[in-house]
């Protein structure tokens, strides 16, 4: 029965969902399916959030390798999500309406209110933080392509002269080459658009047939454990 | 000879700390001394920029839809910023919303940025905030079913049927188009659900390294236009004449990808050259 269930559950819904789209009859069915998957969708959020708690709580406990940071994650959690709360419920404004007359937790309101400042954090230590760790790409990718990008058969040269190409045509500077905007545009036109073509046929009839196997009980992982 | 090898071996050895400095100088000088190289427009930023600019003004409403994190802000919050500018410059509405978690506070930051250069411009008239809404796909769906449901009110808690603009949207028909600012395959998404089921144009504006994956999309007309990473930016200042950081970035973008191609080519001759003489070597021990 627990495994029995949620199969049907699964055909049922896949087959109305399906049907709905060739079926107008069926649309205040799928109206509400939109609005039923907005609300879990809602609640995966949630379900991240705990699951985050629970694995740094877990290695927090048993003092894991480099539990320290475990600690700085979960305090960062907490200290967003109140910081969110705070400042855009607009819990100070209030506080500071109730009892901002007296000097000291005037001066207090306002200080907190600084300290909790969500958008404050997130535009000036998030976003460079982000920035940073992602912007190293640009260092390893020099890197990389020094140490690792050799032209030792037909498709590696193949691979590394349109590359370069690319990588000239993409800026201001390749401009000023005769061609290489030209051979670029074309590059990205021809061969490149079609081997992703060929690639996503490949997926979207590869997503068909597995939707279909997990419609029909065949595909069972997505329930978890073993069969 | 011998000491060509010498050199060529080292180079081979070279420790990568020394192309990291490379690396920096090159993106950081250009940014210090501008070179001002001419930024020379692409077909499909083209493409892109006559779709909107074609629009009437103070007709329906765009939606910009703000789905990146702070990692990709360089590349994309500069088409962000052209694209709304591109807009307002027009009087055309704009509608911004976000389908990532970590977008509503870089959305409502470009939106109010590009806001302030146009004092006669009205929240809630010219334009409006929507926020973060999870569920990607059944968000543009719920989009195309009802707009009043998906979203009961704006990102500020005010309802939609106390806001001009957004009062009279019931759905994509109500809508411009849609254009989606993202470093994922979520304008593949928009493409499905917005073009493919309810008939909405939708433009995008991705990552360098994402651009190449949406050229299908292109030439088979489901893109209306396409801006690829930090140069679809610059292409797009040029073309709406706001130069911003995308038009900055592009000098130091020139000097790292020659950079990168003049490394490739020296890691390249120093191996082979090492690689010939090594086997040169080992035949003429083997004679012996």
């Amino acid at each position: 029965m627990r495994r029995l269930f949620p199969l049907a559950i699964c055909f049922i819904a896949g087959v109305a969902m399906l049907t709905q789209y060739f079926v107008p009859f069926l649309e205040p069915l799928y109206e509400n399916a939109l609005i039923w998957g907005r609300i879990i969708a809602a609640f995966t959020l949630m379900l991240g959030m705990l699951s985050l708690v629970k694995v740094h709580t877990a290695r927090v406990k048993r003092r894991t390798a480099n539990w320290q940071y475990s600690i700085i994650t979960l305090g960062a959690l907490a200290y967003m999500m109140l910081a969110g709360f705070l400042s855009r419920g607009g819990a100070f404004e209030a506080l500071q309406k109730a009892w901002g007359s007296t000097p000291v937790l005037g001066s207090l309101f306002s200080g907190l209110q600084k300290v909790f400042d969500f958008d404050s954090v997130f535009m000036n230590v998030q976003i460079p933080i982000q920035a940073t760790m992602f912007s190293l790409l640009a260092f390893y990718i020099a890197s990389a392509a020094f140490r690792a990008f050799r032209a030792r058969t037909v498709e590696a040269t193949l691979l590394l002269i349109a590359a370069t190409i690319v990588m000239l045509g993409r800026v201001p500077i390749g401009a000023k080459i005769p061609w290489v905007t030209q051979i670029t545009a074309w590059i990205l036109d021809v061969p490149n658009t079609a081997a992703k073509r060929g690639i996503m046929i490949g997926v979207g009839l590869g997503m068909v047939s597995t939707s279909i196997k997990i419609m029909l009980g065949i595909e069972r992982t997505y329930l978890g454990g073993k069969d | 000879m011998a000491k060509r090898m010498g050199i060529l071996e080292r180079i081979l050895r070279l420790d990568r700390r020394w192309v990291f400095i490379m690396v920096a100088l090159s993106v950081a000088l250009p940014l210090v001394f501008p070179l001002r190289l001419p930024v020379k427009v692409s077909e499909p930023v083209e493409r892109l920029y006559h779709a909107i600019d074609k629009l009437p003004p103070s007709g329906r409403p765009i939606l910009l839809s703000v789905d990146y994190d702070p990692s990709t802000v360089p590349e994309l919050r500069p088409m962000t910023i052209a694209v709304l500018h591109h807009c307002f410059k027009k009087r055309i509405p704009v509608v911004v919303l976000t389908l990532h978690p970590a977008g509503p506070g870089l959305a409502e930051d470009a939106l109010k940025s590009v806001a302030a250069h146009y004092p006669q411009a009205r929240y809630g008239k010219d334009y409006a905030f929507l926020g973060y809404a999870p569920g990607v796909g059944l968000v543009i769906l719920g989009i195309g079913q009802d707009f009043q449901r998906t979203f009961p009110s704006d990102a500020y808690g005010t309802p939609i049927s106390q806001i001009p603009l957004l009062a009279h949207i019931r759905s994509y028909r109500d809508i411009e188009m849609v254009v989606d600012f993202t470093a994922s395959a979520l304008y593949e998404a928009w493409i499905g659900y917005a073009y493919q089921r309810y008939g909405c144009r939708v433009g995008a504006g991705v990552t360098a390294v994402m651009a190449s994956d949406a050229y299908p999309y292109l030439q088979s007309g489901q893109l209306v236009g396409l801006l690829g990473g930090l140069s679809g930016a610059a292409e797009y200042e040029t073309l709406v004449g706001w130069p911003g950081s995308g038009q900055a970035g592009m000098d130091a973008q020139s000097i790292v990808h020659l950079l990168i191609i003049a490394l490739i080519i020296i890691g390249n001759v120093a191996y082979f050259t090492v690689r010939r003489k090594k086997r040169l070597e080992a035949e003429s021990k083997s004679a012996i």
